[in-house]
Formats: C-alpha cells, sequence, structure tokens
C-alpha cells in the first residue's frame, strides 16, 4: 500500500494535480491581497491621508510617460481602422456617417482600451517593477522600520495619480484618434473634412464622453493598484522582480477587460 | 531602552527557524547574535523590530524608537543622500512639518559629520560605495535618535579597513546615543570590538549565551567549531536553511 501511495507521488498526474493546486492557491492570495489592499488605499483616501506633492509627482510620471505611446497605438488604431472603412462606406454612400462611426467607436471603447494597453505596457510595468526591486532590496522593510506606511507612501499616490490622469490621458488620444482617422479617411477614400467634421459631432454624445471618462479613471486606478500590488508580493531576486512585472501586466489585461464588459453591461444594455 | 526576549518561536511554513529562543539584552548593551548562515539570525532582528510575527513569545521593549541598518544598507535609490537621511523626519506623523528645511539640512549635516561622510548630500546611492552607503544608513538610522539599533551583517561585503570604520561607528553610537543594541554578525572583530554579549543559534536553538572573551577563549564546542572555523564539529553548514 505504501509503495503504491509512493509511486502515485512521483507519477506525472500527481506533480501536475500539485501544480494546479498551487497556481489556484497563487490566484487566489493574490485575489485577495489585491481586496485587502485596495482597501487600505480607500481607508487613506477617505480619511484625507494624501501625500500630495507624491501624488502631483506620480501624475506628471504617469502622463509625461505613458502620452507618446498612448497617442501612437491610439492613432495608428484608428489610421487603420479609416482606411479599412472609409472607401467601403463611400462606396455604399455613407460617406456622411465615416465620421460618426469613427467617433463612436473611439469614445465608447477604442480610446480607452487602445490607451489602457499602451498605459499598461509603459506605467503598470514600471510601477511593479519598481515596487518589486523596493521589495527583494529591504527597502519596503526600510519603509515599515522607519515607521512609514508602505501603503499610504507608494501605493496610494500611484492609485491616485491612476484615476485623475487616466481620463486625460484617455480624452487627449481619442481626440487625436478622431483626427487621424480624418485625415487617413480623405487620403485613403477622399471623405471631405467638414463631412467628416460634421459628422464626427453627430457620433459625440454627452452619455459616451462621460462613460468614457469613468471607465478610463477605473481602467488607471486598476492599472495602478494592480501593478503596486504585483510588485509588493514580489520574493528573490532578479527572477522575482521579472515574475512580479509579468504578472502585473497580465493581471492588468485581464482586469481592464472586465471592467470594461460590465461598464459596458451597466450603461448600454 | 532593554529587550527581552521569551521562549520565542518562528516558523516558515513547515520549517521551524528558531524554537523556544529566550535572552535579554539591558540598557546600552551591545548584544552580537552569531551563527551559521540560515541559522535565523536576521529572522531574530526582523521580530524584534516587528517585520515579521512571531508564531509565539514574548518580545518585550522598553519604551523608545528602533532604528535597523540593514544588511545591503536599503536605501532609497530614488533619493539621494539628504533625502534618505531626513526621510523619517519628514514623513513620519510625529515629526512631519516639525522641522523647517533649514533645521532638516543642519540634522543631515551633522549626522552625516558623526559618520565621517560630509557634504555628499546631493549624491544618489548608486554613486556611493559599498562602505558609504553602509554609513549613510547609519546615519539614516539614527537620526531619530533611536535608544535601540539593530545592525544585520553590518560588515558583509566589506573590506577589512572599512569593516574597520564600521566597527568603530558601532562602538561611537553605542557611547554617544547609549542605545541598547544588537548586531548580526559573523566577523570575529565585530564580536570583540563591539559587543558585551554574544548569543550563538544553531538548529533552532540557542547554543551558547555569555561574553565574547569566554566565547572565543572558553567556549563550548559550538563555539571552538565557529570561531576556529572548523569543518568537522557538531554544526553541520547546510542543515539550517530558512
Amino acid at each position: 500500500m505504501n509503495s503504491l501511495h509512493n509511486l502515485f507521488k512521483q507519477s506525472a498526474t500527481y506533480n501536475l494535480y500539485r501544480l494546479l493546486i498551487k497556481e489556484v492557491t497563487d490566484f487566489f492570495e493574490t485575489l485577495g491581497e489585491m481586496g485587502i489592499r485596495f482597501l487600505q488605499v480607500l481607508k487613506f483616501i477617505l480619511k484625507g491621508e494624501l501625500h500630495w506633492k507624491k501624488i502631483i509627482d506620480e501624475c506628471s510620471r504617469f502622463a509625461w510617460d505613458s502620452l507618446p505611446i498612448t497617442l501612437s497605438i491610439v492613432g495608428m488604431s484608428c489610421i487603420i481602422i479609416a482606411m479599412q472603412i472609409s472607401p467601403e462606406m463611400v462606396k455604399q454612400g455613407g460617406e456622411k456617417f465615416v465620421g460618426t462611426l469613427m467617433a463612436l467607436i473611439v469614445t465608447r471603447e477604442l480610446g480607452a482600451i487602445m490607451a489602457g494597453f499602451a498605459i499598461i505596457s509603459m506605467i503598470g510595468s514600471s510601477y511593479a517593477s519598481e515596487i518589486a526591486t523596493m521589495r527583494v532590496t529591504e527597502q519596503i522593510d526600510a519603509l515599515k522600520v522607519l515607521k512609514v506606511d508602505p501603503i499610504k507612501y507608494l501605493f496610494v499616490p500611484k492609485v491616485a495619480a491612476g484615476f485623475i490622469m487616466m481620463p486625460i490621458v484617455v480624452i487627449i488620444a481619442s481626440l487625436f484618434g478622431i483626427v487621424c482617422g480624418g485625415i487617413a479617411a480623405h487620403l485613403s477614400a477622399h471623405v471631405s473634412k467638414l463631412n467628416y467634421i460634421s459628422s464626427v459631432w453627430q457620433g459625440l454624445y454627452v452619455k459616451d464622453i462621460n462613460v468614457c471618462i469613468l471607465k478610463s479613471a477605473f481602467f488607471g486606478a486598476a492599472i495602478s493598484l494592480i501593478s503596486s500590488c504585483c510588485g509588493y508580493l514580489a520574493f528573490g531576486g532578479a527572477k522575482g522582480v521579472g515574475i512580479a512585472t509579468t504578472k502585473a501586466v497580465v493581471w492588468s489585461f485581464v482586469a481592464i477587460t472586465i471592467i470594461d464588459y460590465l461598464i459596458a453591461l451597466i450603461f448600454f444594455f | 531602552m532593554s529587550i527581552e526576549i521569551k521562549n520565542l518561536r518562528k516558523s516558515f511554513k513547515d520549517k521551524v527557524i528558531l524554537n523556544d529562543i529566550s535572552f535579554k539584552v539591558d540598557d546600552g548593551e551591545v548584544l552580537a547574535v552569531v551563527g551559521l548562515s540560515g541559522a535565523g539570525k536576521s529572522t531574530v532582528l526582523k521580530l524584534i523590530c516587528g517585520l515579521t510575527k512571531p508564531d509565539s513569545g514574548e518580545i518585550i521593549l522598553s519604551k523608545g524608537d528602533i532604528a535597523m541598518v540593514f544588511q545591503y544598507s536599503a536605501l532609497f535609490d530614488s533619493l539621494n543622500v539628504f533625502e534618505n537621511i531626513a526621510f523619517a523626519l519628514k514623513e513620519r506623523k510625529e515629526f512631519k512639518n516639525k522641522y523647517s528645511e533649514a533645521e532638516l539640512k543642519d540634522i543631515v549635516a551633522q549626522k552625516l559629520k558623526m559618520v565621517g561622510l560630509e557634504g555628499i548630500e546631493e549624491k544618489m546611492p548608486h554613486e556611493l560605495s559599498g562602505g558609504m552607503q553602509k554609513r549613510v544608513s547609519f546615519a539614516r538610522a539614527i537620526v531619530t535618535n533611536p535608544t535601540t539599533i539593530l545592525y544585520d551583517e553590518p560588515t558583509a561585503g566589506l573590506d577589512p579597513v572599512s569593516s574597520t570604520i564600521i566597527e568603530d561607528y558601532i562602538v561611537r553610537l553605542k557611547n554617544e546615543l547609549k542605545a541598547t543594541s544588537i548586531v548580526v554578525t559573523h566577523q570575529l572583530s565585530t564580536i570583540k570590538r563591539c559587543a558585551d554579549k554574544v548569543i550563538m543559534l544553531y538548529n533552532e536553538k540557542i547554543v551558547y549565551n555569555g561574553t565574547p572573551y569566554d566565547m572565543i577563549h572558553n567556549g563550548n564546542e559550538y563555539t571552538k567549531q565557529f570561531v576556529n572555523a572548523k569543518i568537522e564539529g557538531p554544526m553541520k553548514v547546510g542543515t539550517t536553511e530558512e
């Protein structure tokens, strides 16, 4: 009986089973950790214990670092979409609706989600690796020994910066995307500028803009919180920092997709 | 500030690191904690300063502030030397807005002078040598005038001259601040020059508790193996990994 038990313990099935259990446990541990950190961040924000200088620093870092890549990605996506839909719409006699369609696509979905992906790769990964490095080099322990709360000092300014700056970055990127789309429509299908501009106005709804701003704010806060958490949970050395950064990117991608779905469900169905 | 540890037990997952550990450090004393790598020396410091919680047992600290000097300095690499040293005075609740910028500059300059590093306030940690980083971390630790200072392998990775300088600072801080100190070390020179008492950890327990002189000259089989750096003896390397 004992030898059978030992044989089972050495089998591939057993190892796979252990790996699965470990992955599931890790998943729920990370999720739980994020929930706890979210509540701690919320507590500091509600109590007004904000480090304004750090928040302003983080805001400028968030916007300044992410804007070039966000503008590039949103701009290019809009150019590609405009190049593909404009000739077809002009053929079908829908020239007047090219701008409307672009405005709807950008404000409802493309602007926020593409900016989200750009910001995860630019800001989320940098937050995660920064905090993970602080963790593995005992800088977070040093903060605790100096009696400075790491959540208040590291997390709150980053989450606040994400919440404040992401809508601004998304608005700028969306406007840029609509302009790029217009240029692409004009060059690829000779859509007139006046037609494009007037149809953009028809496609812009106050509700869409408000939802886009709200969604972006949630995206920004979620990316900052998840990336900071993944960094905070890092252990080991350089490998630990790498794992934390990858985890931050993957978790943030999944999180913003889920938030996007929930917001679409709440506001558009 | 005295430190008393009673029946302390700490484990990580299934591995017991410390089991039923008890010792006392009196006011103004320097205790050296020695042992093989992975014996739980740094864990003792982390338990005392609250970075990790014991499974059971008591840590009794009399009133006062605790500071710690980390093994690899742990300076905040995004802040310069001035910001590192002034950090606690700027960020801690009880000190916030207590000092003007000019007063902070004076305090930092004074602490830097104490560790023999003047005029490096604007430098970033990566611009300093290992020994200098260690001294800056001393200055950061003493900026709040702590009553207890914990040193985690303060001379690790330093050349013999830098190690002597660091040992001198430990003695100086003991004399000038009258702080109670615990030094985790592998260096016999640190034990001889700085410590009033020594405890040695092995296999979850304290295997020696006495004076540095006795440890070196009349110790037990564990201390003899440690002092003479012998492979043969009651302690087996690699059996006490954390």
